[in-house]
């Protein structure tokens, strides 16, 4: 190939990969270019046009987002919580004690990657029912907490924990509960962040579950508060929805945008199989 | 002796787990179990109990018209966002894996749809779609002076809107894991093959891709796992409508359950979609299997 034709090789590639990421990145800028301008800009792009936050001034007003902050705060929390508990201990499990019936149990374990909590929400409706659980944070939180995901990720980390490591601190009397507190839990500090990361951005941005589950500001998360906002169109305008819109994926947006680089690699890791 | 110590470990090994599989069988085997058993059942409404109907689910589904509307749009919403997305994933990887002017800046604009909430995204889009007034009619409009066109509300092109947003969300997703394949390729190979004289296009067919297979494999079960599960921007943008022409399977069983109540036909519909991703599933590790590279 001659140098010119590398060259503009090159400059095309180059060219392809910003048009697509201006592409990519249009709508946020739309959003955030709505959220920060008087609503008579909402379709007219002009430079100088003046900035405001009385959008977000309005969102807030208009309906219960601190609370509904607060919801998905102790939700996202709830299920970390529960599914590094759940499945550290069941990972340990799978990664370093021999019983019978390991291997089928592994199975239906992995079974859960195929068919999610979500596809089930007719039959776990009425579970919560059943349960009294209804309209209750809680409930949103329980079809997630044990997660096969998470099992399968940290048994891949523990499996790779040296076994003499775990033998030596046998061997000085320590308990299998001591092993994994000293020796596996800081060994996979990493899986951890990755799995972390992962498990809050996806239950943070979860909507149907939540949506069926939830009827009352006092459970909602911010998700579903988004929807019950912006459904009342009629009266709303644009810039105040988009600021809404804003709003909720704040948090996590503004997470991502300072630990990009946690971020992607977190997702890598976590899709490495 | 021998035999104590090992009962001891089977002990700590089920304990271990115990918690955790009560959980798993709560939420995910006992209700696919029920599921299947309901969708023998009538609805319970009140006083009435359920009674066992046999297979008159079953009967009204096969003769539902919405559900074999619904079907179909799943299937075409599968092929519209699956080899457009994984395809696009790739070119991404590539691109960001290479040295680029402004890399990171490129890598960010990917990856952001994927930390986003699809319900929030959806309201963006909702306004790019607006008729006369949104972001597509009025770049269509200055450039080629096309009409308003109620992109949402036509039954022609109310899927393929939400298909867009679908791809839009799921590409960047995807381009990680093949970041990830791609940084695992030595590059060695690559070397190999361009002192032999193989231009870029022969080294991604000869070497990279076969290379990349187990990622497009995980990567293609994935998308087939979210072309069933993805619904959230269904509600924000189209509701379903107009007359179902943009509703997919778990959008309808959520209509049918807890719009009107009929949860043991729910139930029926939920039975369709578990042998579906079952099917899928195991086609789909066996037409990859044949193809796929393991190192």
């Amino acid at each position: 190939m001659s140098g010119l034709a590398t060259h503009l090789d090159r400059f095309l590639n180059v060219f392809a990969a910003w048009v697509l990421a201006l592409i990519w990145v249009l709508p946020l800028v739309y959003a955030v270019w709505t959220a920060f301008h008087p609503a008579a800009y909402e379709a007219r792009f002009e430079l100088f046009a003046p900035l405001t936050l009385e959008n977000f001034v309005k969102a807030w007003d208009a309906a219960p987002f601190a609370r509904y902050f607060l919801n998905t705060f102790i939700l996202v929390t709830m299920i970390l919580a529960g599914q590094f508990f759940l499945c550290t201990l069941a990972a340990y499990a799978f990664a370093r004690f021999v019983f019978p019936g390991r291997n089928i149990l592994f199975a239906l374990v992995l079974l859960q990657l195929l068919v999610m909590p979500d596809i089930l929400m007719v039959e776990n409706y009425q579970t919560m029912r059943l349960l009294h659980l209804v309209d209750t944070i809680p409930a949103i939180a329980l079809p997630y907490i044990a997660s096969g995901f998470g099992i399968f990720l940290l048994r891949q980390t523990f499996m790779t924990v040296p076994k003499e490591l775990d033998e030596a601190a046998r061997i000085e009397g320590a308990s299998f509960l001591t092993v994994l507190w000293k020796v596996y839990i800081p060994l996979a500090k990493p899986t951890y962040l990755a799995y972390g990361l992962v498990s809050v951005s996806h239950h943070w941005n979860n909507f149907l579950w939540p949506l069926i589950v939830t009827n009352s500001v006092e459970t909602r998360p911010v998700t579903v508060g988004l929807s019950v906002f912006s459904a009342i169109d009629s009266g709303v305008e644009w810039s105040v929805i988009n600021a809404a819109t804003l709003m909720t994926s704040g948090p996590l947006l503004i997470a991502f945008l300072l630990f990009q680089r946690q971020f992607v690699q977190s997702f890598m890791r976590a899709g490495i199989k | 002796m021998r035999g104590l110590i090992f009962r001891r470990e089977w002990i700590t090994g089920w304990l271990l787990l115990l918690p955790a599989l009560v959980f798993l069988f709560a939420f995910t085997h006992i209700p696919a179990v029920m599921t299947i058993l309901n969708s023998f059942f009538s609805t319970p409404r009140g006083r009435r109990q359920a009674k066992f109907i046999g297979l008159d689910n079953y009967e009204r589904m096969i003769g539902d018209p919405v559900f074999w509307k619904v079907l179909w749009n799943n299937l075409w919403f599968a092929l519209g966002t699956i080899p457009v997305s994984v395809g696009l994933a790739i070119v991404m990887a590539l691109w960001v894996n290479e040295k680029l002017l402004g890399r990171s800046f490129v890598r960010m604009a990917y990856f952001t749809p994927t930390v986003l909430p699809l319900i929030a995204v959806a309201n963006i889009w909702l306004f790019f779609y607006t008729p006369g007034f949104g972001l597509f009619d009025q770049i269509t409009g200055a450039l080629f002076g096309w009409p308003a066109t109620n992109y949402l509300g036509n039954p022609d092109t109310a899927l393929n809107a939400i298909i867009v947003v679908t791809v839009w969300k799921e590409a960047g997703f995807f381009m990680i894991f093949y970041l990830a394949a791609l940084q695992s390729i030595p590059i060695t190979l690559k070397e190999a093959a361009q002192i032999e004289g193989a231009g870029r296009w022969t080294i991604f067919r000869r070497i990279t891709f076969p290379l990349l297979m187990p990622t497009t494999l995980f990567v293609c079960i994935n998308a087939v796992i979210n072309s069933f599960r993805l619904v959230d921007h269904i509600f924000i943008l189209t509701d379903g409508g107009p007359d179902n022409a943009s509703a997919l399977l778990l959008f309808y069983i959520y209509e049918v359950a807890f719009r009107f109540w009929e949860t043991a036909y729910g139930a029926t519909l939920t039975v369709a979609l578990l042998i579906l991703l079952c099917l899928l599933a195991i086609s789909q590790f066996f037409i990859f299997d044949r193809k796929v590279h393991y190192k």
